[in-house]
Order: structure tokens, then C-alpha cells, then sequence
């Protein structure tokens, strides 16, 4: 009795040292070097694997910053402390990083776009609207108010507004693109803070046509053109283009004759109370006509 | 000679679905000719690929017929004046597909007799087969069955491919529809002549007409045209049932074979052109007439005179419903084509395009509702699709966004026949959401080829 059981504990015991041994040499001969600061600087990174570096994920993050091949601040989603302790741990620049923002490039909500037709689909997503004659907005080019991008913001940065229009709040946007990808109409696109200026329309009907359909439409008037410092807009296919390599040059002026308020000047958030525009001094608007007092 | 009976077991494909018919509203009337409207919007891209070129300046004078752009690429067809007058405008206007999209505005000349002055092409029978298909290209033809594929493309056989059959199809099997119905019966010997003029170059074995059972006038007047022909043509009559008009349902039913999941019925041998294709082909080579016109059904039950239209391509859709003589207040709904497959409009400010079949004006009695409950695992979905795809799972996968995994349950080999939504007794809106999965999966695709 006591015999057998000695030669099972022996069997298993033996088993046991022989895995061990198999496992100790493996361990030596296919041991994998790893700085194990990569660890250590995953641990601070926020941890959201949200693609916004445009890597596979925050540890492919930690091993590209250990490795000097990208500068913390590339992490947009890390608060300015977070990248500096980064930096000060890795010993490296933290660089700088502006902060990009998910801009709409759409205004005409529920109150300024006029729709030709109900929605009534049982799919009431954006890309289910799209995909039934492109939506029920006269506009082809404009914000279907559904929400896709809502929904597909990991960091609850987009709410859907009042006039059913997405707005994005900048504090927590950490520009990863994912609205991007979601909208059917591509409206979004991932802009510097510092480019102020906006169209907020991408209608490429002419002047009447486009505002017949929305009241807050570019109509290529032009008149920015004439505001804004030469050639920093231009009117390309019934829309202004802004040059944002001129981006130095913009100012609000360019949006203070705009007639459908198209063009905007956002100072830090889209779709926020305007402030009174205020002209510049000694220059009156009447009918359209300016005089210079 | 065939019998003409049509009892008996019929050819037909499994699966499908048979939804209620409405084509006697207007099966009966004969094709009318629409006058000619003030303007016309030509959108340049009416055809599968890359959208025509236009070769036309602003004020320019076109006669009808000319060409007003050319093919911009092989996966292209050219477009033609479908009236004479001048060019108004070349710029963006609203497109049935919803968007807006560059195209042709000619104005027509009020006091032409809108004769037509071009001289006819050379007879087929003397050209080579690289010349045909050029010639085809240039007559700006597509598929009229409703996908708009250049038919030149189709026309083209790689070298050391046979294609053992030719079919023509004119089965019609969407509810409601009949202009290809009233193209038998009353452009019979155009049909023929199509069919002999594809066979010249083809050289098919064998030559199917396929046409629906509930078309036994058709299908008499055709056996009548084919016997005693020198071609080998058999008009077979085919079950009622949808979609048996989709080419690869139509190839399993007549052959009883299957075309591979993303294969073409070039790859077993097998040609389908539609009836007004072949119809149009005959009248490009004897006549010299492009496509620029087409038959339209204009039917519904809020449509106050239904009917079968000729209208030329461009013509508003609104002068086309009024020339029916409008649609009537109890309009629920407006699509572009059968109501399975048909476009829904928000607008009739879109002008006549080449793939477009028909004008269907529904009342609320034949929308149905669109209040949606779970799925309850019955099955129907399974045994209506005609591909055999399941779209139950599609549709679990498409509501939780998983668009890599509908790729894996071949959403892409689904044609959007809407057979699963029509017997979804709990109203899951099942091809839409294919449609936006096809529509992620290409998204996807495009960007992995970007990097």
C-alpha cells in the first residue's frame, strides 16, 4: 500500500522536475530581452488603445517611445502631466504635440437644413439613412443628426445638440479619428486648435441652389476672400477653401460679412454661443454697402 | 416546334419568395411615346464605372443623338443628346441615387422635329468583333435590366473563353414592372434581331429566352418569331417567382447549375442580356439610334393612369408622373424601380437615367410599417434567400457592427434582392443594414489599400 503510493508521488515528482527542467531551458535559450521600462511607461499611459498615435495600441506605444522612435506628447490622449512624467522618466524631450480637435465641417442642424423627406427606417443609424437615397436632407452633403459618430466616440467627447447636430467637446477629444471613420458623409476631419477659421459647409451647389436648402450654406460669395488676408481663401467649386499654410494670417475678419455665417471663427469649440461680431471700428454695414466713416 | 402550354412542372431556382403581383395595372397598355419636355439633366455617370467625360461646351447646339461625352476609360460608356437643342449648364444635379453629381443640362429646341439625322453604323455583319464591341461602347449601352453594367464589358470574351449559352432575360419578376413585358410583345422582331446580332459574335451553342409564366403572351409571340429560325433558340418558360429575373437565379434554373460566389456566368460559360438590351443593340445597328431612350413602367396604385412610357433619358421624373396624369395625394411612397429592388426618392426633381425601370407611387396599404421586434430564429430568412446566405446571423452581426465577420458569411456575394426583409415577420430592416455592412467592409478595404 505504502509502496504504491511511493511510486505514484515518486512518478509524479520526477514528472515534475523533468517539466521543470524542460521549462529552466527553455526559459535560458528562448529568454526574450525586454527593457522593462516598457512596462513601466505602458503603466502611465492612459490606457484607452484608441489607434489616435496611429500604433496598434499603447503597449506598441511604450515600446516605440523606449525606443526613442516617437516623442511621448504623440499621445494625445495623455494629459500634458502624464506626457511630461513620460519624458522626465524616460529622460527624453517630451516634444510638442499641438492639440488636434474632431472639427464638424456642417452647421446646418434641424433648424437651418431643410429635409425633402421622413426617415422613418427601422435602422436609425447615419450609415442606414445614408445607405436609402443617400438621406432625407435636400443637402447631400450635410450632418445626417443621427448620431453613428456619438456612439462611435470612445471618450464620450460628442453629444448630440439642441439643433441635432454633433457637438464635440474639445477637452476631451483626443483626435483618434474614429468619427472620422463613422460619419457616411465624412464631415469630420481632425484639425489643430490653432486653425480658428472654418467653413462649415461642404455643399458644392452654387449660391442659390445651396442656400435654398440651408440657411447656413457657403455660397461663394466671396466676400471672405476680399476679408481675409490675400490668398488665404479661395473660392474652389462653389465652396471657400481655407489655405491653412497661411493659417498665420487668419483672423475673424474674414467671417464678419459672411451672409450665411458659414465661415466661423471658433476659438475653442464649434457650435458655441457666438459673440456679438464686432466690426472694426469706424466701419458700418448698411444694406449690404460699406462705408468708411 | 414546343408546346405553348404552360402546365406542368417549370424550371426555377430554390428558394425565392412570391409576393402579390400588381401587374395588371398596367401589363395591358401598350407603349406610348412621352412628347418631348422643355429640359434635360444627364447625369455622367448613369452606368456602373467610371463616369462619362463630357465633350460638349456650355451653349454649345447639340442634335439628338450626338454624342455629348465619351467613355473615360474601358468600365465607361458615352453618352447622347437625347433631343436637339443646347447645352445649358454642365455642373451638379440631383441624381436618383440621392447624391449630386455632375451632369448635362441641355435645353431643348421647341421648334425641332427632333428627327433623327445621324447616319446608321456600319452593319454588324461586316464588322470585327473589337469593332463591336467599340461600337457598342460608343451607343453608351448598359444593362437596362437595372444594374446599368456597361454591356460592352459584358460583350467582351477574354480570349480562350467559349460561351456555350446565350440567354435573354425577360423574366421580369419584380412586382408591378412590365415594360420589358410590353418590349416582347410589341419590339418582337428588334428582340430577334438583338438575339441574331450577339449570336454573330457569341457563337453560342445554344440560345435560352427566359420569360416568367405569367407572360404566356410573350412567350407566344416569341416561339412564334424563334420557330423556323436558323438560330437555336428555345423560349422557356419559367416559374413566377422572385428573383428568378437575377441572371444567376435564372442560370440555375434553366441549366441547373450555380455560379460560384463571386464568380461571373462568363466563368461557366454563360452570357444574360437583358430584353431591352438586346432590343436596344438591334435598334443602335439597323436604326443608328443610341441609347437614349427608354420604356419606363409609371405604375402604383397612387398613379392616376398607369402606363408603359417611352421617355427619352434626362427627361424630369415629374414630367414623366405628370405625363401619367400625376400622382395622387394618397402617396406614401415614391421608388425608382420594382419595389424590391427600387430606389426610395425623396424628390421627383431627378431625371429618367438609364438603369432605371420604373416610377412606383404606393399608398400606406402597400407600405408596410416599420415598427421593428426581435428576431425570433424562424428561419424564413434562410429559406427565402436565393444565394443561400443566412441572413439572420447577417443581420445579428451587421446590428452589433461586426463587419469583418459578415465578410466571412459572404455578405458581399448578396445582391440585394430583399427577399429576407419581405418575409421577416418581425420587420428587421435586413438588406439596409447589408447594404451599410457592404458599405463598411468596402470602406475598410479602401483604407488598408491606402496604408
Amino acid at each position: 500500500m505504502l509502496n504504491e503510493i511511493a511510486i505514484g508521488v515518486g512518478i509524479l515528482a520526477g514528472l515534475g522536475l523533468l517539466f521543470a527542467a524542460v521549462i529552466a531551458i527553455a526559459y535560458r535559450r528562448f529568454r526574450v530581452e525586454e527593457d522593462p521600462r516598457i512596462d513601466q511607461v505602458e503603466e502611465m499611459l492612459p490606457h484607452a488603445n484608441c489607434g489616435a498615435c496611429g500604433l496598434p495600441g499603447c503597449r506598441a506605444f511604450a515600446e516605440k517611445v523606449v525606443a526613442h522612435d516617437i516623442q511621448p506628447s504623440k499621445c494625445t490622449v495623455s494629459s500634458a502631466e502624464a506626457v511630461q512624467r513620460i519624458a522626465a522618466f524616460l529622460g527624453v524631450d517630451a516634444g510638442s504635440e499641438e492639440k488636434r480637435v474632431a472639427r464638424l465641417l456642417c452647421a446646418g442642424g434641424r433648424r437651418e437644413a431643410h429635409n425633402l423627406a421622413d426617415y422613418k427606417g427601422a435602422m436609425s443609424t447615419c450609415r442606414g439613412e445614408a445607405a436609402v437615397a443617400g438621406g432625407s436632407k435636400a443637402c447631400s452633403w450635410g450632418c445626417l443628426g443621427l448620431g453613428d459618430c456619438e456612439v462611435a466616440c470612445d471618450f464620450g467627447a460628442i453629444f448630440m445638440n439642441d439643433d441635432g447636430l454633433p457637438q464635440v467637446i474639445a477637452d476631451k477629444c483626443t483626435a483618434c479619428g474614429d468619427c472620422v471613420a463613422a460619419c457616411p458623409k465624412g464631415l469630420f476631419e481632425l484639425m489643430p486648435v490653432s486653425r480658428k477659421l472654418i467653413v462649415q459647409c461642404k455643399s458644392l451647389l452654387e449660391g442659390a441652389e445651396a442656400e435654398s436648402r440651408c440657411s447656413v450654406a457657403c455660397t461663394a460669395c466671396g466676400r471672405c476672400v476680399a476679408d481675409a488676408a490675400p490668398g488665404l481663401i479661395e473660392i474652389r467649386d462653389n465652396l471657400a477653401v481655407i489655405d491653412y499654410r497661411l493659417n498665420h494670417l487668419a483672423g475673424a475678419e474674414a467671417t464678419f460679412r459672411c451672409p450665411t455665417r458659414a465661415i466661423v471663427w471658433v476659438e475653442w469649440e464649434q457650435f458655441a454661443k457666438p459673440a456679438a461680431p464686432t466690426l472694426p471700428l469706424g466701419r458700418v454695414e448698411r444694406y449690404g454697402e460699406e462705408y468708411y466713416q | 416546334m414546343q408546346s405553348t402550354t404552360l402546365t406542368g412542372p417549370l424550371l426555377t431556382f430554390r428558394h425565392g419568395i412570391h409576393p402579390e403581383e400588381y401587374k395588371e395595372l398596367s401589363s395591358h397598355r401598350p407603349i406610348e411615346r412621352m412628347p418631348f419636355v422643355e429640359e434635360y439633366i444627364l447625369p455622367l455617370s448613369q452606368h456602373i464605372g467610371a463616369p462619362a467625360r463630357p465633350v460638349v461646351r456650355e451653349g454649345q447646339r447639340v442634335r439628338r443623338g450626338e454624342l455629348i461625352a465619351e467613355p473615360a476609360g474601358f468600365v465607361s460608356v458615352g453618352l447622347h443628346a437625347p433631343v436637339d437643342g443646347t447645352v445649358t449648364a454642365i455642373g451638379l444635379f440631383g441624381h436618383p441615387n440621392g447624391q449630386m453629381s455632375p451632369a448635362i443640362r441641355i435645353k431643348a429646341d421647341r421648334f425641332s422635329s427632333q428627327r433623327l439625322t445621324l447616319a446608321p453604323p456600319i452593319p454588324p455583319e461586316q464588322i470585327s468583333a473589337a469593332d463591336f464591341i467599340a461600337a457598342v461602347q460608343r451607343a453608351g449601352l448598359v444593362g437596362l435590366g437595372g444594374a446599368a453594367f456597361p454591356a460592352h464589358v459584358k460583350f467582351s470574351i477574354p480570349e480562350g473563353r467559349h460561351i456555350r449559352c446565350l440567354m435573354v432575360n425577360g423574366c421580369e419578376c419584380e412586382p408591378f414592372l412590365t415594360c420589358d413585358h410590353r418590349l416582347m410583345l410589341e419590339y418582337a422582331d428588334e428582340l430577334m434581331d438583338g438575339v441574331g446580332i450577339l449570336q454573330h459574335f457569341i457563337r453560342a451553342e445554344k440560345i435560352y429566352i427566359g420569360i416568367e409564366a405569367n407572360k404566356p403572351d410573350a412567350i407566344a409571340v416569341l416561339r412564334e418569331k424563334a420557330g423556323g429560325g436558323a438560330l437555336p433558340i428555345e423560349v422557356v418558360p419559367l416559374q413566377v417567382k422572385y428573383p428568378q429575373g437575377a441572371e444567376k437565379m435564372m442560370i440555375t434554373a434553366i441549366l441547373g447549375e450555380e455560379v460560384p460566389g463571386g464568380k461571373l456566368p462568363l466563368d461557366v460559360g454563360v452570357l444574360v442580356s437583358n430584353v431591352g438590351t438586346t432590343v436596344a443593340l438591334s435598334q443602335y445597328f439597323r436604326q443608328g439610334l443610341p441609347l437614349i431612350e427608354r420604356v419606363l413602367t409609371v405604375t402604383g396604385p397612387a398613379v392616376r393612369r398607369p402606363a408603359n412610357v417611352l421617355v427619352p433619358l434626362g427627361a424630369p421624373m415629374r414630367a414623366v408622373t405628370d405625363f401619367c396624369g400625376g400622382i395622387s395625394d394618397e402617396a406614401a411612397r415614391i421608388l425608382l424601380g420594382g419595389p424590391m429592388m427600387g430606389v426610395v426618392q425623396k424628390s421627383l426633381d431627378v431625371p429618367v437615367v438609364k438603369g432605371i425601370s420604373g416610377i412606383l407611387a404606393l399608398t400606406d396599404a402597400e407600405v408596410r410599417d416599420f415598427s421593428t421586434y426581435n428576431c425570433i430564429r424562424c428561419g424564413r430568412c434562410l429559406e427565402a434567400c436565393p444565394l443561400f446566405l443566412n441572413p439572420a446571423r447577417l443581420g445579428l452581426l451587421a446590428r452589433k457592427g461586426l463587419w469583418e465577420e459578415m465578410e466571412a458569411y459572404n455578405v458581399l456575394d448578396c445582391f440585394e434582392c430583399g427577399s429576407c426583409s419581405f418575409v421577416c415577420p418581425s420587420g428587421i430592416p435586413l438588406v439596409q443594414s447589408f447594404r451599410v455592412g457592404k458599405a463598411m467592409i468596402r470602406e475598410q478595404k479602401a483604407r488598408e489599400r491606402q496604408g
